[in-house]
């Protein structure tokens, strides 16, 4: 295939990406535009397979290495639970990484098939692209696969902290620069993998001091990085499709990190730093709480009563929903409640679960329609006339002192106005505060009702009364 | 002047010519290199910055409720990285390079094949009120 031609199939992928990005405008166009992706990947691959020099053997070798992957990818995007979203994404992430470290090696090994030099005399610049290919890459590997086993559950998600953690990571950071300039001078295949080894040590530690609740605005950043070491090759091997599609999803990932920071009013800097929420989780976690007012627990079967009567509902999920896995059964709560003529909307915090958009497609799995399910800024003013607020495993994200208490250290950010419904329900497994450490004031407010237990099993137990 | 005279000075201008065609051809290329370098590298940084306001403004209309699929569409679409592991294993010279780029592919394929199908699962829950 001509250079022509196989540059004109990569300029008309990258508007298929694009159109797919921009297809998600709605819902509607959404699936068009996911289609548009994957025939923009299509024409990707097709093309390069007719770039000159390809031999009978190596077109054998991808077609098996695409066989082999896509039948795992596909595999494990099938059967993956929707509620298992989040960790899924992060090992995705990790692989783009890990990809684009051997693509950088490959180029390294093999100059000449890339047209960046020889063998050991490569150009000056393409060993600076190459060193940040490398370098961004193999940091997105390493921390996407903490980021994994925190959402997994297979190592705590509670942050990792120890003295003198930031100058560590200070030195390291210096070190890595000292590393790619002399591997730019010299050209050594050691300082290669050296650079390579320690990026994915600092992956490894600047995501393990980051909490669980962070964890949006991590994966965020990840899928950002994903897309600059994408870029990174690209301009190592001078491949426009690279360059332009790491640059979309690099702005992508920039921006919803940058949503994700603005929704919990801190800076990015302040999340990557980590240790949020430790010191005082624990010790709020005890609970003085001797000089409050009592608590009002309430049983499932007041709550279906007061709800039975209610004319305007509106449901607040958060990730206590999602770890309980009680979507389905909320939305046949929701089902009854309509029959008794209930208005039921959903509010969503924009850092509500473990990834940004999680509660919308949770609740799009249990056939929540779409229209009824609001974003912050649009349903806030609407709990003043509303009769019950129903606050199914989230917390920190109602509470006011976010508003009032500017010692408290989720101060300035954005919450969910609960308080203004005439009763409030919580559904929570115990008095603990959440993420933040910080107590939540509406657990003892007169209109304030608890309803303690797992966010499934009360919400079963409310749709039983109501169907009595 | 007579013709001897002409005749050294013409000698004398054209040997001064013949080294400045040298000199010129020395910058020449000693030049090349560096403008050949440095013509692609901002032409592709041209592209890189236009994508980058490109992305930026498709994103921005991207509806919060989507952000989930979002993530998906961009974590399928990076890994077309996978031209690049295309390209090492089928026409790098040397074993090592050969095999980098199948591992390469190999990794790319479970997010290209992973990620479109995940994010077609999350966008196939979405549905309207009474659909």
């Amino acid at each position: 295939m001509g250079a022509t031609l196989s540059t004109l199939s990569y300029l008309v992928a990258s508007v298929l990406f694009i159109l797919a990005l921009r297809g998600l405008s709605h819902p509607e166009t959404s699936r068009r535009g996911n289609m548009f992706g994957m025939i923009g990947m299509g024409i990707a691959i097709v093309a390069t397979l007719f770039h000159h020099g390809m031999g009978f053997g190596g077109i054998v070798l991808i077609l098996a290495g695409l066989a082999i992957g896509g039948t795992v990818g596909t595999v494990v995007a099938q059967r993956i639970q929707m509620t298992a979203l989040p960790q899924l994404v992060a090992a995705f992430h990790s692989l783009v990484g890990l990809a684009a470290v051997f693509v950088a090696a490959s180029a390294f090994y093999a100059p000449e098939s890339f047209g960046i030099g020889t063998r050991g005399h490569i150009h000056t610049q393409s060993l600076v692209e190459m060193s940040l290919g490398i370098a961004i890459g193999a940091i997105t590997f390493s921390g996407s696969v903490i980021a994994f086993a925190k959402l997994a559950g297979k190592m705590s998600g509670a942050p990792i902290t120890f003295n003198g953690q930031h100058w560590l990571n200070l030195g390291l950071g210096i070190l890595l620069l000292v590393l790619i300039i002399v591997f730019v001078a010299t050209g050594s295949g050691v300082l290669f993998w050296l650079i390579a080894l320690l990026s994915f040590a600092l992956g490894f530690l600047l995501i393990i001091p980051i909490g669980g609740a962070d964890m949006p605005v991590v994966v965020s950043m990840l899928n950002s990085y994903s897309g600059w070491a994408a870029a990174g090759i690209g301009f190592t091997i001078g491949n426009l499709l690279l360059i332009i599609t790491g640059a979309l999803v690099g702005a992508s990932g920039a921006i919803l990190s940058y949503i994700m920071c603005k929704g919990m009013n801190r800076s990015i800097i302040n999340v990557l730093l980590g240790g949020f929420g430790s010191e005082g989780g624990a010790a709020a976690g005890g609970g003085d709480v001797g000089d409050r007012p009592p608590v009002k627990a309430g049983s499932p079967e007041d709550a279906a009563y007061m709800m039975k009567n209610a004319q305007k509902i509106i449901v607040v999920p958060g990730y206590g929903m999602a770890v309980a896995q009680a979507q389905q059964v909320l939305r046949e709560m929701a089902d009854l409640l309509k029959k008794e003529g209930a208005e039921i909307k959903y509010a969503i915090h924009p850092v509500a679960g473990r990834m940004p958009g999680h509660m919308n497609v949770l609740l799009a799995e249990a056939n929540v329609p779409y229209d009824e399910v609001f974003e912050l800024e649009e349903i806030n003013p609407e709990f003043a006339d509303a009769d019950v607020a129903f606050v199914i495993g989230a917390n920190d994200v109602t509470n006011p002192a976010a508003k009032t208490d500017k010692s408290s250290a989720i101060y300035g950010m954005p919450i969910l106005d609960v308080e203004r419904a005439k009763t409030v329900f919580f559904i929570k497994r115990g008095m603990s505060s959440g993420y933040a450490g910080v107590e939540n004031e509406l657990f003892y407010r007169p209109n304030t009702m608890m309803l303690f237990g797992d966010a499934k099993k009360v919400t079963q137990e409310i749709v039983q009364a109501l169907q009595r | 002047m007579n013709p001897t005279e002409l005749a050294n000075q013409a000698t004398a201008a054209a040997h001064r010519a013949l080294e400045l065609a040298e000199q010129a051809r020395r910058m020449a290329e000693a030049a090349a290199p560096v403008a050949a370098a440095a013509e692609p590298f901002l032409y592709l940084l041209t592209i890189f910055l236009l994508a980058c306001f490109v992305g930026y403004h498709v994103v921005w209309n991207v509806t919060p409720a989507l952000h989930s699929p979002l993530m998906g569409v961009t974590n399928a679409i990076s890994s077309v990285i996978v031209v690049g592991a295309i390209l090492a294993a089928g026409t790098a010279d040397g074993v090592a390079a050969r095999i980098f780029g199948f591992i390469a592919v190999t990794l790319a394929a479970v997010n290209i094949f992973g990620g479109f199908m995940v994010t077609r699962r999350m966008l196939a829950m979405f549905k309207k009120k009474g659909s």
